[in-house]
Order: C-alpha cells, then sequence, then structure tokens
C-alpha cells in the first residue's frame, strides 16, 4: 500500500476516533425527538385529546415497528395500550 | 543509567504482555468466542448499543481513561527512586491492570453490557450496590477537590496558561453547534482550535501583558489579598470560585455542548503531549539522575507507592468505562483482549513517560533530593516537577522553554479540567440515584444535585488546613483518592473472580491481583486512618478520619459479603444463561 493510502487510512481511523461518541449522543437526541412525536400522534390513547387523531391514525402502519421499539425500551415487554395491536 | 533503556524496557514488557499474557488469559481462562452474539448485536439500537470497529473503540477507550491522574501520581511516587516506581507501573499494567480491564470488559459483555455497579447489586444485593455508590461518590468528590486545586495551582504558576485554556470554551461551543447542528466533520474544526489554542499560547508566553496573574495583581506574593488572607491564598481562593461555577454550568450543558468538542480538542492534545514526550526523549537522549530508591524516605513506600501510583498501574475507574459504554459496543468477543488490554497499555506508556520526564530533569542526584526533600515536598511539586521535565524533554525538538512549559500545562490543565467536568456530572448522577433510592424527591432535580456536588466540594477544598497552604484541602485527599481509586479495582477483580469460579476456570489471575491490591491498599488506609488520622494521635485530622473509616468499613463489609459469593455453591446473582 503507497504511503498516502496508509496516511489516508490513518486519517479516517482518527477522525472515526473523534467521532463515536458523538454520535452516540446525536442518535439519542434524535431518538427522544422521535418518542415526542409518536406521544404527539398517539396521546389520544393515553387519555390527552388530539383533535387530528383520525389523520395521525393512518400513520399507524408505519409507525408499529417504532412502537414496538419503544414500548420494549420503555420496559414494557408487551403493549400497554389496548387500543394499539402491537405483539 | 540512559532513559532511553529505560523507556524501551518498559515499552518492550508491554508488547511482551499483551503479545503472550493477555493471549494466554482470553484464550485459556476467559475463552473467548468470537461467534458469541456480544450486546452490541443482540440488542443493537442505534445508540448505545452499537456494534464498532476494535481500533475505533481502542481509540475511544483509551481517550477516555487517560487523562491528568496517570501524570500526577507517578510524579509524586518518584519520591522513592525511579525504580519502585517503574517497576510497579510496567508490572502492575501488564498483571493487574490489564487483566482488570480486559476482565470488566468481558464480563460485562456476558452480563448485557450491565456495569460493573449493577453487577455488584446482582452479586451483593441491594446493600451492596449502595455502598459500591457511596466509595464512588466519595471518589468523585475528591477528584473534584484534588483537581480543582490542581488547576489553580498551575493557573497560579504558569499565568500564561490561563487565556488558552479559556479560549478553549468558546471554541469547544462553536465546535459542537457546528457538528450538532450544522452536521460538519469534525476532524478539520478541532484541528484548527488547538491551532488557535497552542498559537494564542506562543503569543501569551511571550506577551507579560497576556498572563492572568493575579498574585502579580495584588501586590506580589507578599501582597495583602483578600480578607487578610494574603496573595498567594487569595489568588487560590478566586481560581477555585471561578472553577466551580464553571463546572456547575459545565456539567449541567447536554454533553455534546461542551464536554464532547471539549474531548476532540483533548484527543489531540494527548496525542501532541505524547509525541512531543516520546521524540524530545530520542532527541536529547537524557540520563537519568535521580536515585533508584531512596532510603532515607520519611514515609515508607510499602505499602503507600500502591495507592500513590493508581491511573498508569491500576485503576478502578477503567472498570466504569469498560462496563458503561465499551462493553455495549465491541463487535466481537475477542475484541476485548485488544480493546480492555491495549487500553490499559496505553495507560502505562504514559504513565511510563511522566516518570522519566521527572527522573532526567535534574542535573544531578543532590538536585534532585533537594527538590523531593520530603513526602509532603514530593506531593506538593511532583507536577511542577513533570512541567519542567517535559519542558527539558520538549527543548530537544527546539521548543522554546516558556512556550513548552505554557503548553505542557495547558495539556495538564485541559485534562483535568475535562475530569473535574465529567466526576461533578457523575456525582450529580449518584446524588439523584441516591435521592431514588431513600425517597427524596428533591435530590433528583438536576439543579438541587448539582449544587450539592459544587458545593460539597468546594466546602472540601477550601475548609480543612491542607499540607500546602490555603485552599490544598483536597490535597491531603490524594492518598484517599488512590486508596478508593484502588478498593474499586479490587472490588471489581473480585467480580470478574466471583464469574470466572461459577464458570469452573482458573480465577488465579484475577484473584492474585485483587489479593495484593486489598492488601496494599487495606494495610496503607489502615496505618492513615487509625495511626495517623484518629482524635488520639499528636495531629488527629477529623475531615479524613470520618472520610477514612466510612470508606475503611464499606469495604470491608463489601469484601465479607464477596468473599461469602465467592465461597458459596450456589450462583448468586448469574442465570444459568449468564454462565453458558
Amino acid at each position: 500500500m503507497p504511503i498516502s493510502d496508509k496516511l489516508k487510512k490513518l486519517i479516517n481511523w482518527y477522525e472515526a476516533v473523534l467521532e463515536h461518541p458523538h454520535r452516540t449522543e446525536i442518535a439519542r437526541e434524535l431518538r427522544s425527538e422521535d418518542d415526542l412525536f409518536l406521544l404527539m400522534l398517539y396521546s389520544e390513547m393515553l387519555g390527552i385529546p388530539n383533535p387530528v387523531y383520525y389523520y395521525t391514525l393512518e400513520l399507524y402502519p408505519y409507525m408499529i415497528e417504532e412502537f414496538h421499539d419503544w414500548h420494549l425500551r420503555m420496559g414494557m415487554e408487551k403493549s400497554p395500550l389496548s387500543g394499539i395491536r402491537c405483539c | 543509567m540512559n532513559a532511553i533503556v529505560l523507556a524501551a524496557m518498559g515499552l518492550f514488557i508491554f508488547v511482551l504482555g499483551y503479545r503472550f499474557y493477555s493471549k494466554f488469559v482470553s484464550e485459556k481462562i476467559f475463552k473467548l468466542d468470537p461467534n458469541y452474539v456480544t450486546p452490541a448485536h443482540r440488542f443493537k439500537d442505534g445508540v448505545d448499543f452499537v456494534p464498532t470497529n476494535k481500533f475505533v473503540l481502542w481509540g475511544h477507550h483509551f481517550t477516555s481513561v487517560a487523562g491528568a491522574a496517570p501524570i500526577l501520581g507517578p510524579a509524586i511516587a518518584v519520591y522513592w527512586g525511579w525504580l519502585p516506581a517503574v517497576l510497579w507501573v510496567v508490572f502492575g499494567t501488564v498483571f493487574a491492570a490489564g487483566v482488570h480491564d480486559f476482565g470488566t470488559l468481558a464480563l460485562s459483555v456476558r452480563n448485557k453490557g450491565q456495569s460493573v455497579g449493577t453487577l455488584a447489586h446482582r452479586l451483593i444485593g441491594q446493600r451492596g450496590k449502595i455502598l459500591f455508590l457511596f466509595i464512588i461518590l466519595i471518589l468523585v468528590l475528591m477528584v473534584n477537590a484534588v483537581f480543582a486545586w490542581v488547576i489553580a495551582n498551575l493557573f497560579i504558576s504558569y499565568p500564561a496558561s490561563v487565556i488558552p485554556v479559556f479560549i478553549q470554551i468558546p471554541l469547544a461551543l462553536w465546535i459542537g453547534y457546528a457538528a450538532y447542528k450544522r452536521n460538519m466533520k469534525m476532524l478539520i474544526p478541532s484541528l484548527i482550535a488547538l491551532a488557535i489554542m497552542y498559537g494564542t499560547a506562543i503569543v501569551s508566553s511571550q506577551v507579560e501583558f497576556l498572563q492572568i496573574d493575579l498574585v502579580r495583581y495584588m501586590g506580589g506574593a507578599e501582597g495583602a489579598g483578600l480578607f487578610g488572607l494574603g496573595a498567594i491564598s487569595s489568588a487560590f481562593f478566586i481560581w477555585i470560585v471561578v472553577l466551580m461555577v464553571y463546572v456547575y454550568i459545565a456539567s449541567t450543558l447536554p454533553v455534546w455542548k461542551l464536554l464532547q468538542p471539549r474531548d476532540f480538542i483533548n484527543s489531540h492534545q494527548l496525542i501532541v503531549g505524547l509525541a512531543i514526550l516520546y521524540l524530545g526523549l530520542l532527541f536529547t537522549n537524557p540520563e537519568i539522575t535521580a536515585p533508584a530508591t531512596n532510603p532515607g524516605a520519611d514515609v515508607s513506600w510499602f505499602p503507600l507507592l500502591f495507592i500513590t501510583i493508581a491511573c498508569g498501574a491500576i485503576s478502578g475507574f477503567h472498570g466504569l468505562v469498560s462496563s458503561g459504554t465499551s462493553s455495549k459496543q465491541l463487535d466481537k468477543e475477542t475484541d476485548a483482549r485488544f480493546v480492555g488490554y491495549l487500553g490499559a497499555v496505553g495507560e502505562g506508556v504514559l504513565a511510563l513517560i511522566s516518570i522519566i520526564a521527572v527522573i532526567t530533569l535534574f542535573p544531578n542526584r543532590e538536585a534532585f533530593s533537594a527538590s523531593y526533600s520530603s513526602f509532603a515536598e514530593a506531593s506538593s511539586g511532583g507536577l511542577g516537577n513533570f512541567i519542567e521535565g517535559a519542558t527539558m524533554l520538549a527543548s530537544g525538538l527546539m521548543i522554546p522553554g516558556s512556550v513548552a512549559s505554557t503548553i505542557v500545562s495547558i495539556i495538564v490543565v485541559s485534562f483535568a479540567a475535562t475530569t473535574l467536568d465529567t466526576s461533578v456530572r457523575l456525582m450529580r448522577y449518584i446524588i439523584s440515584e441516591l435521592g431514588v433510592e431513600y425517597n427524596v424527591p428533591q435530590l433528583e432535580k438536576k439543579h438541587v444535585a448539582t449544587s450539592i456536588a459544587v458545593l460539597s466540594s468546594m466546602a472540601l477544598v477550601i475548609l480543612p488546613e491542607g499540607p500546602n497552604g490555603f485552599g490544598s484541602g483536597g490535597y491531603l485527599l490524594w492518598p484517599l483518592f488512590g486508596t478508593a481509586n484502588q478498593l474499586l479495582a479490587g472490588i471489581s477483580l473480585l467480580l470478574v473472580s466471583i464469574w470466572l469460579r461459577k464458570l469452573g476456570r482458573n480465577y488465579m489471575i484475577t484473584i492474585i491481583p485483587m489479593v495484593f491490591l486489598m492488601f496494599m491498599t487495606l494495610w496503607a488506609m489502615f496505618q492513615q486512618v487509625f495511626l495517623q488520622w484518629a482524635w488520639y494521635n499528636d495531629q488527629p485530622n477529623t475531615l479524613l478520619f470520618v472520610f477514612g473509616a466510612i470508606i475503611f468499613v464499606f469495604t470491608i463489609w463489601i469484601i465479607l459479603t464477596a468473599t461469602q459469593a465467592l465461597m458459596s455453591k450456589s450462583n448468586p446473582g448469574f442465570s444459568d444463561e449468564d454462565l453458558k
């Protein structure tokens, strides 16, 4: 391998080391934003009135995977809401 | 003796340790399995559990554990001569630290990536967890007090370093913003930040106007100062208050805003520092002028050496990093050897060079003995000597003395400040957790917990009469800091031993360093707490006695419960699945 490639590899490695913890934090921040979004969509099921529930419910098939991850992350083995058909 | 020879011998033993001993430990004892599904894959969530390339993970692990402590400890411990210090760093790293860091990593990987604290809970029960939390709480409290004093001391001794250190804060905020909001790459901005810092350092070490020298402003060392404290004490007081205000703000911000970008700059500094020191060593080719041993020491090296050098030989803090973050990101189980063992070796390399910087500094033996005339002298002057020694080594690279000493002190202050930030943050979490445990909801609030953390650290720095004048109360606690850190390492080794025994493996490789470490530490503690600080002695010290006695009793308790778990036939805390 020529020396310039080795140098490039070294710089890439170093950059990956620097970005490693940062990526975690950004992912965490994004995840909590997503959780909030999920709450906004299905707040009706938790007893918080949501005037556009009728429309957000249409997103249900797209969100079901994430909903499953969410209740697992919150430490609930099964879906806490009887209205949502999850696992 | 030539210092290059000493460094080469030390590095050679590290290589042998990694090449042969760690291979033996990972293949024959732990029997790591490349096909085992690690928590990073099993619980993959893209946030905490992420399979990561082993080289990247090693880099992150090493930069998280390396800090100011592996510099400070060895710089004090050379008081007993260089030989004991070098032997403890080299063999401690190979046989104790490497196995400890690697072992806690492997243990955590096989237990769903849980931390040492949680494992202590499962193994020793609820009481064990609380005792464990208290020991960590006292540990971080002492870190705050010690490092606040260290930074204030460096600001007073090297006033040219003040502006470059403070310039790091807005630069770090800018990098954090650019990376988070603008999605910029981090390498170039953080290198620019480093260049600005060192550029400022070069200018400020030449221009007196830019040196923030509080002592000079108050009329020199003989000046009156504030509240009749004298100029030096007042300067300490002001810097410590400034630091505590800073750390309050820094530790309540989200990590990506200030702490992490500062870490990027600090990893460059770690590399710059190591490169300057090792290259300088090659170019200056210095002779070791310090004596190999010090028969006339006023404090015996045995067992105090083993707690004076904690980080760099073995440190319980590494176990917290190993089991806290690294274990959740290990791609293959066999990578544990590379990440854990080599992470400890990296720290050993840093400790080795800081010993060499100090023992080659003085022109002859007499000058060394004059500077290291007593243990108290060694404690207060150690860090200053390291900076002078590093400046000497840097002179081999044609770096002028005033610039080199400013840059080295900036590096040490940056490490210490990041540690301070992290440990106040950690203390806040622990106080909140204790609040949950004892049903005091107020403690769970961020600002209440941080205020308690900052105020108690500040009280510890300012109230007791320290050995090095006003504000050095925390410094009194350095031996106790070493002790708590070593006890943590001992407890982690004990947990790994219990696990190995339940697996039916040979657990001697962890139990021997554990017994050695616990024996040395408890003995040193017993001497200090009951023969030195207790009320019936000549110079009692209530504060240290209370802290020391609490840790001592807690530890005995943990050891007894853990030994019971070790000897019992059943498998407490481990399910059958964990033992597969």
